[in-house]
């Protein structure tokens, strides 16, 4: 795409050293009517250029909360953010003004939600809502920016865009609608794409078609991606490195061959028994016992203990630390780490 | 096979589309399902796997009797029960009962969890005499794996999994032969389903029930079913136990829908074969002509355009294999996905 972007452009051509995007201990609470709901506690992850970083984790485990907290869109009240950083290309964006965040936003650190139909303005075009991220960044005039409306719509293969750039979002399809959202997110070249369950809502042929032009986007534009789901098909598919989340901490990091291969952690393991393959049709499946914890009320010490087929007195006092993940005699795992006082004795279990 | 509970022979239903405001007249109709014809065995779950739009759900309230069928027949055991009205069809309604996709919807926020499960003997009182009703709720409860003291609460006090569950009692409490599950673990965390499926694979065998499981997750369909049907635009494209379906899928949908299902095992992106369909599925108002999966088969040829494939054992399968397919091209895909 030869879009008239050449500010960002030789920005990003100046080499960085270092992880695009680096999270530090961040807290995330929410005051509520009962109480203070601690929706992150501490999460730490980096993610580097053309890398793909999958956040896992179920409903309330904290994983949208902390994409929210990065882009800068969470409503403060009733959340705020007692502790942490969220390093952009080494500056805290938690200490920047309202102005200069809003600058990263959508030119550097782009999202895709969920839901393409209710993040879509259903009275503009498709084609006034992507040309407005011209208009709004870059002082695009409407006809210029109606052209690149169209030129982004063809690069996320939206059949004859240019008879379709006046068309509303209700006269696309479910997967057109990611598609124009894709469009949408990568219309300023940002270094950086949060997508938040892109594929939850669609058909898994479309599922498939979404992810095949996500992935290729992102290698093409060398962009660091963070996948945010609780599919462990898409994640196997796709991802880099894994950070799995459980109630609002990160409970194992890993490289994604080795998190499905030995996994460190009993959730982890939990959740990858309890899938039903294609390739493999089970028995009675696997599962782990009890719910989610209520953010109000967390369980003291590990968050996981109450469902955890191995606590002990320890996990239900101590809150664990990722601790390094290695082999037997000490080596190393790069990228491996697990919040169980267990982790040993998890990786062996298979 | 043993013997056929339902059989649903020819099923169809339109939706008219008309124009005009005081003269209406119809344009048209939505042909959300199609002429499917399909048995369900006693204590057998028969899979329905499609994308959304295909009729899967339509097929679901057509056989409830929820929405009237345009034409063709619904029997359970011998009798056609779409026609029925009144009485007739309130006695057949106790026989089959719907688990819902939304446990946050489907139950009334202002009820309790005794008014929920007991409402159906409201209906039906002569299941439950008004005195026993409170002891019957209460072993529904435990049948289902809550505690039977939470009867006076209400659905917010529950989590998602535990109002399936919920969901799942009032589908019980008529002891119905067939529980028609409309995507019951869909709305679920993954940890959560795992409990949910392996509640109603318990029950089935304890009650000895008939499941119609629709779903679109393909993986949660094979773990569970006997058989297999997939759905395209309103039709049954092919239908097979599930080794068949899920092994030698012979229809080009069913091949295409299978290799996009995300394995969970990043051993496998490399050496998979997935087939990218073009395009999206097509409104089912002005189906295409012929085989409704045509324009988006790479197998299509003129002859597609022209012939409907009906939906038989092609002549070229043999052994285990063979299975009813609605393609003119129909064969096993070599290095069938996983």
């Amino acid at each position: 795409m030869t879009t008239a972007v050449d500010s960002t452009r030789s920005k990003r051509d100046a080499p960085y050293e270092g992880p695009l995007l680096d999270v530090r201990d961040l807290h995330v609470e929410f005051v509520t009517r009962d109480g203070v709901a601690k929706a992150v506690n501490g999460v730490d992850y980096s993610v580097r250029a053309g890398e793909t970083l999958a956040v896992l984790g179920e409903s309330g485990s904290g994983k949208s909360v902390t994409a929210q907290a990065i882009m800068g869109i969470l409503d403060m009240p009733p959340a705020r953010i007692p502790r942490g950083e969220i390093r952009f290309r080494g500056r805290d964006m938690l200490k920047m003004g309202k102005e200069e965040r809003r600058k990263i936003r959508g030119q550097e650190i782009a999202m895709i939600f969920q839901d393409a139909l209710s993040s879509l303005n259903p009275v503009l075009s498709v084609g006034f809502q992507l040309g407005e991220m011209f208009r709004a960044h870059q002082g695009a005039s409407r006809k210029e920016a109606r052209d690149k409306a169209v030129e982004l719509m063809d690069r996320v293969r939206i059949p004859a865009a240019k008879q379709r750039v006046n068309d509303y979002p209700h006269q696309f399809s479910g997967g057109m609608r990611q598609r124009i959202m894709i469009a949408m997110a990568l219309a300023l070249e940002p270094d950086l794409i949060i997508a938040d369950e892109p594929t939850t809502a669609l058909d898994v042929t479309v599922q498939a078609q979404v992810m095949d032009l996500l992935a290729e986007l992102q290698a093409e534009y060398n962009m660091g991606l963070i996948l945010i789901t609780h599919d462990l098909g898409v994640v196997a598919d796709v991802a880099d490195k894994i950070a799995v989340m459980y109630a609002g901490r990160i409970v194992e990091t890993a490289p994604v061959h080795e998190l499905y291969a030995r996994p460190a952690h009993p959730y982890t393991r939990g959740l990858l028994d309890s899938i039903p393959r294609l390739d493999q049709k089970g028995q009675e499946l696997y599962a782990i016992k009890g719910l989610p914890p209520n953010l109000l009320r967390i369980p003291k010490g590990c968050a996981f203990n109450p469902r955890c087929p191995r606590a002990q007195d320890r996990c239900r006092a101590e809150v664990p630390e990722l601790y390094p993940v290695t082999e037997d005699d000490g080596a190393p795992l790069a990228g491996r780490g697990s919040a169980c006082f267990f982790w040993k004795e998890t990786l062996h279990d298979r | 096979m043993a013997e056929p509970i339902l059989e649903v022979k020819d099923l169809v239903k339109h939706y008219p589309l008309s124009q005009g405001i005081l003269f209406k007249k119809q344009v048209g109709a939505v042909k959300a399902v199609d002429g499917i014809s399909f048995d369900l065995a006693k204590g057998e779950t028969l899979g329905i796997v499609g994308e959304s739009g295909c009729g899967k759900s339509t097929l679901a309230k057509v056989l409830m009797n929820l929405e009237r069928a345009t034409s063709g027949q619904v029997l359970f055991k011998g009798e056609d029960i779409s026609k029925l009205s009144g009485q007739a069809l309130k006695a057949v309604r106790r026989n089959i009962q719907m688990v819902f996709q939304d446990p946050y919807t489907s139950l009334n926020p202002r009820m309790t969890v005794g008014d929920i499960i007991g409402e159906p003997y409201e209906i039906h009182p002569e299941v439950a005499p008004k005195g026993d009703r409170r002891k019957a709720v209460q072993d529904l409860l435990d049948v289902v794996g809550l505690n039977p003291e939470y009867i006076n609460r209400y659905p917010h006090q529950f989590s998602g999994g535990q109002r399936q569950r919920i969901g799942i009692a009032r589908g019980l409490a008529l002891k119905p032969e067939i529980i028609i599950c409309d995507e019951p673990v869909s709305a679920l965390d993954v940890s959560v389903q795992a409990q949910v499926i392996n509640l109603l694979e318990q029950l089935q065998s304890e009650f000895e029930l008939s499941y119609m499981f629709i779903a679109h997750d393909l993986s949660i369909v094979r773990h569970i079913s006997d058989r297999v049907g997939v759905m395209y635009l309103g039709k049954m494209v092919e239908i097979g136990t599930d080794e068949q379906i899920y092994d030698n899928a012979t229809h080009p949908y069913t091949q295409a829908l299978l290799s996009a299902v995300p394995v969970p095992d990043p051993t496998a992106r490399e050496n998979r074969e997935r087939i990218i369909l073009s395009g999206d599925i097509p409104s089912p108002a002005n189906p295409p002509s012929g085989c409704r999966f045509r324009t988006r088969c790479w197998k299509a040829e003129d002859r597609c355009a022209e012939e409907i494939p009906l939906l038989a054992v092609p002549s070229v399968l043999e052994g285990p294999a063979a299975h009813e397919s609605a393609c003119h091209f129909a064969e096993v895909r070599e290095s069938a996905a996983a």
